[in-house]
């Protein structure tokens, strides 16, 4: 009890936009260009407090649209800063060719990205159409449950993607109002503390060290380009076991350590969600009141979506009876979302493989309660009992 | 830079040093050369700073023709000749070369 309220009382109440904002400034990037987007906005809007009120060193560039935001970022990464930006749906859609040119120049951007739905219909509610969209741009992503996790994924970003192993841009993933406009209790690392974990950035190379000139983005042809791709490939591959290294120092240093995957009652369950983000929360309280009726369920939540850690994904689904992988977006391809064919690969070919089947939920902020998470987990359950999936892909809550 | 010894290429397809650009050849691009009439020139020199491929051949002061490794037929330099003067003519490249 003591202890319980000792921790509460170190801990502050923050938005997970806020809690963001505040970790750009315990980082104090070099360069922050953004263009505010419905529901990151007040990621930037809270930066630009901390820049106007002269708590950052960053140069922050207000432009006129988020391809114009990434541009900069490029820019300024091609110039050897630190750079930082934030934003959501429509905004990274915008930003989507300068994503595979900050990944294939191997800058190590780090973005904040709220996820929201895509437009068409407009709407400004969490689903993951627009980091999901992203998933093969060469980024690095994390997606983040709390609004702990999203602050203390911030840091770890930064080490990740500079890391010399790796360099390679990191988005940081939060739901979209869920996540980012809902208050909870984090604790909070020292200035000191983010100071010795992030360090100073010293890049490879800058266009603006005219005693050892380079040119960047130059063309190449089909004799080169393609081990260009090579490298940047096993650059993006290697960066699971810079996440797991990172996550562990950090677990040090703050007592929070971050694996690639957060198993939750799983080495026991006949029968399991496989989830991102925050829905893995509400999964989680699914599974406490389920467990207490004896069923055995669990729930596995990929941290790291991009390098996608499969053989650890099939390790930990291994021997479990059915699994419902559930997206929050549709690949819109006739065969579920992009979580579900991915998991659904890595299971392909492992001894005691279990059935798998992938539903669509939460688009466009559609809610997502404990009951809707324990019917998933009763047609799972039937799957297991019939010894087959009757639909493999379909839609829940619709 | 410790990855690019490990990696064949270049991190991020960087070229490491600068003045690379006089070792690639470009004329192989060209379909019209440019041709100088040196009775009309009166060496203003805007054709060499207007040139994209630093392919004007200056020697003290004075114009005196196209280095054709690296002009890659563009007519840029035929263009800027200021209009009285014209000394510039671009012409086939097949015609020229078996001329
Ligand atoms: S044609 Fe173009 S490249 Fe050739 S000399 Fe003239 S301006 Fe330069
Ligand atoms: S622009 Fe014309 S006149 Fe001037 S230097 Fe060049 S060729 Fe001669």
């Amino acid at each position: 009890m003591a202890s319980s309220a000792k921790k509460l009382k170190d801990q502050v109440g923050l938005t997970g936009n806020s809690a963001v904002a505040l970790a750009m400034k315990q980082i104090n990037p070099d360069v922050c260009p953004a263009y505010p987007i419905t529901p990151s906005t007040a990621v930037i809007e809270t930066f630009s407090d901390y820049f106007a009120n002269g708590e950052v060193d960053t140069e922050f560039i207000t432009v006129e649209s988020e391809h114009s935001a990434m541009s900069a970022c490029v820019g300024a990464s091609a110039a050897g800063a630190r750079v930082m930006t934030a934003t959501s749906s429509q905004g990274l859609a915008l930003m989507w060719e300068v994503l595979y040119i900050a990944s294939g120049m191997r800058f190590p951007i780090v973005m904040a990205t709220v996820n929201r739905a895509l437009s068409s219909p407009i709407n400004i509610h969490c689903d993951h159409s627009d980091s999901m969209g992203a998933r093969d741009s060469g980024w690095i992503q994390i997606y983040s449950e709390t609004v702990q996790e999203a602050y203390d994924n911030m840091f770890q970003a930064i080490r990740i993607a500079e890391d010399k192993r790796v360099l390679t841009p990191a988005m940081v993933c939060m739901d979209g109002f869920i996540t980012s406009h809902a208050i909870e209790n984090l604790t909070l690392a020292t200035d000191a503390e983010v100071k010795g974990f992030v360090g100073d950035y010293t890049p490879e190379h800058s266009l603006l060290d005219t005693d050892n000139p380079v040119t960047m983005g130059a063309m190449t042809m089909p004799d080169s380009y393609m081990n260009f791709k090579f490298e940047q490939s096993n650059a993006i591959a290697g960066a699971k076991e810079v996440v797991v290294e990172i996550g562990k120092e950090y677990g040090k240093l703050t007592g929070r350590e971050y694996g690639l995957l957060d198993c939750y009652n799983l080495e026991d369950a006949d029968v399991a969600i496989v989830v991102l983000s925050s829905a893995a929360g509400t999964t989680k309280a699914a599974v406490d009141e389920l467990r207490k009726e004896g069923k055995k369920v669990g729930v596995l939540r990929p941290r790291l979506y991009r390098p996608f850690p499969h053989q650890e994904i099939a390790e930990a689904l291994k021997g479990i009876g059915a699994v419902c992988v559930l997206d929050r977006a549709d690949s819109m391809s006739g065969f579920g979302g992009p979580l579900f064919t991915d998991i659904r690969s890595a299971l392909y070919g492992i001894e005691n493989a279990p059935l798998v089947m992938g539903r669509i939920f939460g688009l466009g902020g559609r809610d997502f309660n404990v009951a809707n998470a324990k019917e998933v987990f009763e047609e799972t359950f039937k799957a297991l009992e019939a010894g087959k999936i009757e639909k493999t892909t379909g839609y829940i809550t619709i | 830079m410790s990855s690019e010894k490990k990696n064949k290429m270049p991190l991020g397809g960087i070229i490491n040093k600068g003045g690379t650009c006089e070792d690639y050849d470009t004329g192989g691009w060209r379909k019209f050369r440019p041709i100088l009439d040196k009775e009309k020139c009166i060496d203003c020199l805007i054709c060499w700073a207007m040139c994209p491929d630093s392919a004007i051949i200056v020697e003290d002061g004075k114009m005196v023709g196209f280095n054709l490794d690296h002009c890659k037929g563009c007519g840029i330099c035929d263009v800027e000749c200021p209009d009285k003067v014209k000394a510039i003519a671009m012409i086939d490249e097949k015609v020229a070369k078996k001329g």
